[in-house]
């Protein structure tokens, strides 16, 4: 098994972070990880991307032509990464956003509605943790209990128990959001 | 012992600083920035020296007083830093002192950009500074690899009294890997050193000095630094190989490229094409002699790196015309995907 | 090879080499002000009782030889680094005496950056500055501290301000900064001058020990050779002309 995930949004949406959580849990469950941000004068305002794979075996190349999985914030990262996504693979969009459809018939879309989700959770910053959990759900690699532990591991230091409260309650919003979607596995 | 997951800039500054890393000096440069601040956290906490130097002119020369002194000492950035470094890194290789220097390669000539590559092959393994000297150059193509090599690369230099490099590139700097990180390091493992200024008391004076106006003197202690690389040549060369036993077609890459082409061996074979991986792990010494009796059984050789070629040369070295010597080389920080590289590697076998 | 001198009966030993210094010959030109310089670190580290704990760091110039001559580890550093190599050493081992002891072309034109930030950090170490305006060692070029008008193989004609800029003077500009413990100027060209520049050095090593911080003396110097001088003639220029431009004294003193 080896599955990958390219993130995708604007700086400042948790990118990098949610792209983190992943990959903390994968490893926790004892898969093998890479987790490879995009560097460089996109951090400073504009886009941001990074691909994380999870895998039961050594990971060789970091770097994917065609991800299982994407994780689309805004427009312009759809129009990106949408044709590059493996054929029966998944792509998750902002639909808060993003407002067309995912044009590929060969693949899995699940729109998540973040922005008012979070907003609905009290903290506009939490959309990344909502689109993380509707991936998790269609992964189906690490549990959500596991994306939980990791996150509260992610914000340990950061920041006390609410913060981690309400990114787990956003966890949960998107795994439920993407049961739409997905039939059960 | 637990993994942590830790981007590769941490985990060669945690690695450095449990292999007894006493002091480090830096100036900053992207993509190496992490590397910067976790030392500038983490080594004064834990007994270490931590100084930014006002150039990177300024850094080597700190090593080399700090490697006179006689602590393990390091310092790091990436490629135009590393061009500033080179008047010490000769300075230090001919003073026979040990240093860690850790080179995370971008884009170049000149200013170039962040991203990675792998250009500066030619000035780690062929010299770099003035005069006759080298440096181990151990590349790692994973996190966890280069944690493992920051410890051999302070070990080797203590060993043989020479500079080590870590050469590796904005990716493996950047990218996070679970890692299992080394127990640090006994101060009793650490060799003695008999050379180093700690003030002549009891003992005739230490001179530490790449100086002697007597071309005779200046012959002599050539002679050491060369009697020492022949002996790390014959002892110190490292490499991996993957899938070589039946393979038509033999890829050499290392570092970053080598990681990525172990995917598209596994593509390769899963499309039937005999295709094999030999990654170097020590670019120098460079395995000469695992290329050659490679190129003796199969039909190409095949290079691929981020550079027009510089390791190149080295493979055909190796290989002398026993097998073809393809090529492929991205430029600029470009990193091609794996299907990418399939693509070239189909045009010489199957 | 040591020169023993048997003393007649009657006489006492009324001057010796100080025991800092090696028996290797100097290998500085005749009259030249290297040698007195030298000789006063020597007289400092032994009359401190440093010199067991002493590194010095060679520069590239006049003084390259200059492990040969004392009794104390040493290490030859780059042009221009020495104060980054000092550095070095001593964040290594604070409980080393670090010195450098560095001529005008290294501490002042290719070392300037790392001799302003060392001083800057206040880097708890001693530098003895030999300022004689040339670059002697590779046959008299201009140095930052070549004075107006002064003749030098690179400025035939002599130095034109407006060509080459003016006198460099790094001592009056270390003392600006909130670093630097003690900053001062001396010459060594008659015996009173002698005198106050060994006071300046012995301040110089101690404020060190005391772990007061940076600490550097200038003391003009002479290039008989290059300058196309006597050695007398040479050492009237540094006390007529080269003190109007470089005054002598203190420029910084923390106490």
């Amino acid at each position: 098994m080896e599955k990958s995930v390219v993130f995708a949004g604007f700086g400042g949406q948790g990118i990098l972070l949610a792209g983190k959580v992943l990959a903390r849990a994968g490893m926790n469950e004892g898969f093998e990880v890479t987790w490879l941000p995009s560097y460089g004068p996109e951090m400073r305002g504009g886009t941001a991307n990074c691909t994380v794979i999870v895998a039961d075996r050594p990971i060789g190349s970091p770097v994917v032509d065609s991800p299982d999985a994407l994780v689309a914030m805004n427009f312009p990262s759809l129009d990106k990464f949408e044709p590059r996504v493996v054929e029966g693979g998944t792509i998750v969009v902002n639909s808060s956003l993003v407002k067309r459809k995912v044009r590929r018939s060969d693949v899995t879309a699940i729109p998540v509605p973040t922005n008012e989700i979070a907003a609905e959770l009290g903290n506009p910053r939490v959309v990344n943790m909502v689109a993380l959990g509707a991936l998790v759900r269609a992964l189906g690699i690490v549990p959500l209990e596991a994306i939980e532990t990791a996150m509260a591991e992610e914000l340990r230091g950061r920041s006390r128990g609410k913060l981690v409260a309400v990114n787990r309650e956003a966890l949960r919003r998107g795994f439920g959001e993407a049961g739409k979607y997905l039939r059960d596995r | 012992m637990s993994r942590v997951l830790m981007r590769g800039n941490e985990a060669i500054a945690e690695a450095a600083i449990r292999s007894g890393l006493k002091c480090y000096f830096c100036y900053p440069i992207t993509p190496q920035g992490e590397l910067v601040e976790y030392m500038a956290r983490e080594l004064p906490k834990r007994g270490g020296v931590f100084l930014q130097a006002e150039s990177e002119v300024a850094a080597i020369n700190m090593v080399y007083g700090a490697a006179a002194a006689g602590v393990r000492t390091m310092t790091s950035s990436s490629s135009p830093g590393i061009s500033l470094k080179q008047e010490g890194i000769s300075y230090i290789a001919m003073a026979r002192l040990p240093c860690v220097i850790v080179n995370m390669m971008r884009g170049g000539p000149g200013l170039g950009n962040i991203a990675p590559a792998q250009g500066d092959y030619f000035q780690a393994t062929k010299g770099g500074g003035h005069g006759d000297y080298r440096l181990i150059v151990l590349a790692p193509s994973t996190v966890p690899e280069a944690t493992e090599l920051v410890r051999l690369a302070f070990d080797l230099a203590d060993k043989y009294r020479v500079p080590a490099m870590i050469l590796a590139d904005g990716m493996i700097g950047q990218m996070m890997e679970p890692v299992k990180l080394p127990e640090p390091v006994d101060s009793a493992d650490i060799p003695p050193r008999p050379w180093a200024l700690t003030g002549a008391r009891g003992r005739p004076k230490n001179v530490i000095s790449s100086f002697d106006l007597e071309p005779e003197g200046l012959r002599r202690m050539n002679l050491v630094l060369q009697e020492t690389y022949r002996e790390i040549e014959r002892a110190e060369v490292r490499w991996e190989e993957m899938e070589t036993e039946d393979a038509e077609l033999i890829v050499v890459a290392y570092g970053t490229m080598g990681r990525i082409v172990k995917t598209v061996v596994r593509l390769a074979r899963a499309e039937g094409l005999k295709v094999g991986l030999l990654r170097p792990i020590t670019l120098w010494p460079f395995p000469y002699g695992a290329i050659r009796r490679l190129a003796e059984r199969t039909r190409a050789v095949f290079t691929v790196e981020l550079s027009a070629g510089q390791m190149w040369e080295d493979v055909r070295l190796a290989v002398e015309g026993r097998a073809e010597t393809p090529f492929y080389g991205e430029l600029g920080g470009v990193v091609p995907s794996p299907n990418r590289i399939l693509e070239e590697v189909k045009k010489y076998v199957g | 090879m040591s020169v023993e001198v048997a003393i007649p009966e009657g006489y006492v030993r009324a001057f010796a080499k100080p025991a800092a210094l090696s028996d290797a010959k100097f290998t500085y030109c005749p009259g030249c002000h290297h040698g007195i310089i030298t000789r006063l670190v020597a007289e400092v580290l032994d009359e401190l009782g440093i010199l067991e704990r002493t590194v010095g760091i060679a520069p590239v110039g006049c003084a390259v030889f200059l492990d040969r001559f004392f009794h104390c580890d040493f290490v030859q550093a780059a042009h221009g680094r020495a104060c980054a190599v000092a550095t070095g050493i001593k964040r290594a081992r604070p409980d080393l005496v670090v010195f450098t002891y560095q001529g005008d072309g290294d501490l002042a034109a290719i070392g300037t950056a790392e001799t302003v930030h060392a001083a800057n950090r206040g880097e708890n170490i001693t530098v003895i500055f030999v300022n004689n305006g040339i670059y002697g060692m590779t046959g008299g070029e201009m140095a930052p501290t070549t004075l107006p008008g002064q003749r030098t193989v690179t400025t035939p004609t002599g130095r034109e301000p407006r060509l080459h800029g003016y006198p460099l003077k790094i001592s009056e500009m270390l003392a600006q900064l909130d670093g630097p413990a003690y900053i001062s100027r001396q010459a060594v060209f008659d015996y009173s001058h002698v005198v106050k520049a060994k006071r300046a050095v012995l301040k110089a090593f101690r404020n060190q020990l005391e772990g007061k911080g940076f600490s550097l003396v200038e003391i003009l110097s002479t290039c008989p050779t290059n300058w196309r001088m006597s050695p007398t003639e040479a050492g009237r220029w540094v006390a007529e002309r080269v003190t109007e431009v470089f005054p002598l004294g203190d420029l910084k003193d923390v106490g």
